[in-house]
């Protein structure tokens, strides 16, 4: 009987949930949401993929690629976190229900050496001569 | 005559949210024996700890249980720095007990649905699971995720909480406290829920103690256990009182989760405002090296943590005892003497996490 107000309360009032996906609800900006990759700052120094603890980020510097799993990604925004150009982005937006598995492959300039400076190079001759 | 014969009860069930099977030998409608069997789940993430980096690995061992994700990596977090020689700061020392609180009132809350369930009472499961999303709500906000919070790390905590998340927080707390104690009366006096919990899966105070039962179970048989009275993160700055019944029945149980649900929220309002100013992080000294184990209260019990390092980025080896595996015994001396409708009500009084147990 003590559920009896709650109950009636609940019939009168309205509905606790959404009509989702038809009412979206405003997602918290501090949400760990889809991740992409903005791949002209990219430098390609593989940290993100050396950090993912599932490893569903492969660099390759070389070719200037960047391939993302995201069905094998936990959405622990470590590799964001850690991202030295802060290229990776998190969105506070969820990925949507998807009938297929797919790979997010971004490829951009690698990264090249530098070239080598005068004082560079009379530092590398003077270290060959043994003076 | 009473006849002899075995039911089976699981790994399929409606009141099981996980696969734990038992055989029940009952006599006419007695149950006279439980036979469980295990390992319908098992995952072998223990031995991933030789193959991923031991910062890593705190995202693994948040997967062992997705109800208490928060507590298995803070208990994983400490165990390591206290191998490492480092102690978390104190501002991430609050956060740890601020996120683990909020992770323990959703699962007691969950828990208090679930029973109500077990026990054919819709409208409150129902009623409670809506309170519960005022907590979901505030991890998904502060953490960024709503159940695999992500928050702790070896050596302190990723995420800060600003002073207007801390007072939305305290708005979203008074909602679901109002909530929790709107249910009191229907959970606690009403008559259909003592008829279905009272005098039901009695463990007494001394049969909790040598089945070595742990959490709210061994608490609703009169014992004043909890580890967090040992005063692990910073829960030696607040006031923490433990929560103990002494019935030792399905109700005591009920009773002891229904009021550290309210404790919790207590005890997060309390860090909450007394947050300290300091680093999150501090810087580790190198790879763990040597041995250490760590104990932490969970929902459902004393979670307890081996972890052996030898310097290098991988730990050797881990060993998780999580509080479902403890209180099979208690659950397989409560079973035997009930009737079979009370068997639901009973299996779901120790909180059956059966994904922790067989990680």
């Amino acid at each position: 009987m003590y559920m009896l107000k709650n109950v009636l309360r609940n019939l009168s009032g309205r509905p606790a949930t959404r009509l989702y996906p038809l009412e979206d609800r405003e997602p918290f900006p501090a949400y760990r949401g889809r991740i992409h990759n903005v791949v002209e700052e990219c430098i390609f120094c593989s940290s993100c993929a050396r950090l993912c603890p599932t490893g569903a980020i492969a660099v390759d510097s070389r070719a200037g690629r960047w391939e993302y799993d995201p069905f094998l990604c936990v959405y622990c925004s470590v590799c964001v976190e850690k991202c030295p150009t802060k290229c990776l982005k998190q969105e506070c937006t969820h990925r949507t229900a998807s009938v297929g598995k797919f790979l997010v492959s971004r490829t951009g300039t690698p990264r090249v050496k530098k070239a080598k400076t005068e004082a560079g190079e009379r530092k590398a001759a003077a270290a060959e001569t043994g003076g | 005559m009473s006849r002899t014969t075995v039911i089976p009860f699981g790994p399929q069930h409606p009141v099981l949210p996980e696969p734990l099977h038992i055989r029940l030998v009952v006599e006419d409608e007695n149950v006279v024996q439980a036979v469980p069997q295990l390992g319908f789940v098992h995952r072998g993430l223990e031995s991933l700890v030789r193959t991923k980096d031991f910062n890593q690995m705190v995202f693994v061992v948040e997967r062992i249980c997705g109800i208490c994700s928060c507590i298995h990596a803070n208990c994983y977090c400490n165990a390591i720095e206290d191998m490492l020689g480092v102690t978390a700061p104190p501002r991430a020392q609050f956060l740890r007990v601020i996120w683990s609180e909020l992770h323990r009132i959703h699962s007691h809350l969950l828990w208090l649905g679930l029973f109500a369930d077990a026990f054919g009472f819709e409208s409150v499961f129902h009623q409670f699971w809506r309170v519960r999303e005022h907590v979901m709500d505030i991890c998904e906000a502060t953490a960024g995720n709503r159940v695999i919070l992500s928050i702790n790390v070896v050596g302190g905590v990723r995420r800060d909480l600003v002073p207007d998340q801390i007072r939305w927080m305290l708005v979203q707390l008074d909602e679901t406290e109002k909530g929790i104690r709107e249910l009191t009366k229907t959970m606690l006096n009403d008559y259909t829920v003592q008829e279905r919990t009272r005098g039901i899966g009695v463990l007494t105070r001394d049969e909790a103690r040598l089945l070595g039962a742990v959490g709210p179970t061994l608490r609703g048989s009169g014992w004043e256990c909890d580890e967090r009275m040992h005063g692990y993160a910073a829960y030696k700055d607040l006031n923490f009182v433990p929560v103990v019944e002494q019935d030792g029945d399905c109700y005591a149980r009920s009773r002891v989760r229904f009021y550290e649900a309210l404790h919790s929220v207590a005890l997060v309002r309390e860090a909450l405002n007394r947050l300290p100013e300091s680093e999150l992080t501090v810087k580790l000294p190198g790879n763990p090296d040597g041995e250490s184990v760590f104990r932490v209260e969970q929902p459902r019990g004393e979670l307890f943590y081996y972890v052996r390092g030898n310097g290098g980025k991988m730990l050797e080896r881990m060993r998780v005892r999580t509080p479902t595996f403890a209180n099979i015994p208690p659950l397989l001396h409560m079973l035997p003497g009930c009737k079979l409708p009370d068997v639901p009500v009973i299996v779901l009084s120790i909180d059956p996490c059966v994904s922790c147990t067989e990680r």
